[in-house]
């Protein structure tokens, strides 16, 4: 049976050879666009306001992003050891917690945490985003986890038992080093999506980067203008990390296949 | 016997409906060799695996030295440094070069300083005739290569009993050679070996026993001069006429 392979963040597949490459096209037309709104638009320009005013977001955003990001790979790594676990009920607890968080739509987990549970946690916008993005993000690395340390050889966990390691040395020495190298690129790509759904917590009183641009927008009503930068703002964020990941996935796959 | 270091006792194993093992008996002395031979799916492989328990057994009991393996009070980690383990695709660390395979378990597992595993390391190396790979990692070895790597990263944890799981089975027949000469030195040096194999050569060079086992049991033990040339048992008549 055919398999469709998806990718979310990452290159677009076969369009990536030569100068005139969809991801050149897109990034340095992305970058000059910006360059030309800013300084090439006749005057009265309001992009010098906007930009301004809209990237200080980007502090927040990346804020969000990348402290979310670091809970979630912790959430994720334990999803992921307890949906292998021997312990049936370790097992249940990771598998239920990963079939929850899948099955409702992010920006409901971040109504819930915000509205209906800020008020009993205490929990202010920032804190709530970064709470909500987490587990949802740790149950999704958590199933890239999972099936990064199964594809690994049993007889590699088995040789590391029969040497009389434990199965906890086994996992953290033997196991665990070579699927990193294996969901490296899965990873990378779970973090660019990460970075694009931080737009999400604009909603939570959260000043990221698309929040910066509403506010400005519904100040000015210029929303064309603001909503553009904003957009290719996160266009030219979102395909700098992508190529970023591409480099390192090529790399990990020419240096596993050494030789004399 | 007194001086039996493997013991194994009425051993039955099932997988699912399958009964892979049927009530298994067999002892291994100090410094002994043992051939277990036997078609696929005769149990031989799981046999030897119960003996450092990756596979459980469901009946029966195997004692290594005074310790009970299938016990569920079992020191099985103490009891596995006892006991090396050879396997048919190596399972070589491809993450960590020679002599860091070699050199693992000893420092993670024995905690002992990173001189003298070092130190160990390189003369098992040069002891299996690699003395120059030791910065290879597995991917750039050939088979023969890699197998006795594995067998120096056994080695390393100064088991008293090496256990091999069809050793030369995976391995191109120009490199099985490389692999039995080591076989063959350390049964010289009088180590305990239950190996699982069909090699005659080895067998006929080095073991003092041969173990046929047929579905599930053992058919027939017996000197490998004898064995081979006046089988008792019509089973085993048939299966060496097979394989030689």
């Amino acid at each position: 049976m055919p398999v469709v392979v998806m990718t979310d963040g990452l290159l677009v597949p076969g369009s990536d050879k030569g100068v005139l490459s969809a991801w050149n096209i897109s990034f340095f037309g992305a970058i000059v666009v910006i360059l030309a709104l800013r300084f090439l638009s006749p005057s009265p320009n309001p992009y010098a306001e906007i930009f301004a005013f809209v990237p200080s977001g980007l502090s927040a955003t990346f804020g969000v992003t990348i402290v979310s990001f670091i809970f979630a790979l912790i959430l994720g790594l334990l999803a992921g050891l307890g949906r292998i676990a021997k312990t049936k009920a370790i097992n249940l607890v990771a598998t239920t917690y990963v079939e929850i968080i899948r099955g409702i739509p992010l920006l409901v987990q971040l109504f819930y945490i915000y509205y209906a549970l800020g008020p009993l946690l205490h929990l202010k916008g920032p804190a709530s985003a970064i709470l909500a993005m987490s587990i949802c993000y740790g149950a999704y690395l958590g199933e890239i986890f999972r099936a990064g340390i199964q594809s690994i050889p049993k007889g590699q966990m088995e040789a590391a038992l029969a040497l009389g390691m434990s199965r906890t040395q086994a996992l953290w020495r033997v196991v665990l080093p070579q699927t990193v190298k294996i969901i490296l690129p899965p990873i990378g790509n779970e973090s660019i999506a990460l970075l694009k759904d931080s737009s999400l917590v604009s909603i939570l009183a959260v000043s990221d980067l698309l929040r910066r641009g509403r506010e400005y927008a519904s100040t000015t009503f210029n929303y064309l203008q603001s909503f553009t930068v904003v957009a290719l703002i996160y266009l030219i964020m979102t395909l700098f990390f992508s190529r970023l990941v591409g480099i390192m996935e090529k790399r990990l796959r020419t240096h596993g296949k050494r030789h004399n | 016997m007194a001086n039996d270091i493997i013991r194994i006792k009425n051993a039955r194993k099932y997988f699912g409906h399958v009964q892979a093992l049927k009530g298994v008996d067999l002892e291994i002395g100090k410094g002994e060799v043992v051939l277990v031979i036997g078609p696929s799916g005769s149990g031989k492989s799981t046999l030897l695996r119960c003996v450092n328990r990756l596979e459980h057994l469901d009946e029966g009991e195997i004692w290594v030295e005074e310790d009970c393996v299938t016990s569920p009070h079992a020191n099985i980690r103490k009891i596995r440094e006892e006991v090396g383990m050879v396997f048919q695709s190596f399972n070589l660390f491809p993450h960590l070069t020679a002599a860091q395979n070699i050199a693992l378990a000893p420092l993670a597992v024995l905690h002992e300083s990173k001189a003298t595993v070092e130190e160990r390391a390189k003369a098992l190396l040069a002891r299996v005739g690699l003395a120059d790979k030791a910065e290879s990692y597995p991917d750039q070895l050939s088979g023969g290569q890699q197998q006795r790597v594995a067998i120096a990263r056994a080695l390393a944890m100064q088991p008293k009993i090496m256990l091999f799981d069809e050793p030369t089975s995976a391995l191109d027949p120009e490199m099985i050679k490389e692999v039995l000469d080591v076989m063959l030195d350390l049964a010289k040096e009088g180590m305990t070996m239950m190996v699982v194999s069909h090699e005659m050569g080895f067998a006929r060079a080095a073991a003092h026993r041969v173990v046929f086992m047929d579905d599930g049991l053992i058919v027939e033990v017996g000197h490998p001069s004898k064995l081979f040339s006046t089988p008792k048992e019509e089973r085993t008549k048939r299966f060496l006429d097979h394989i030689l």
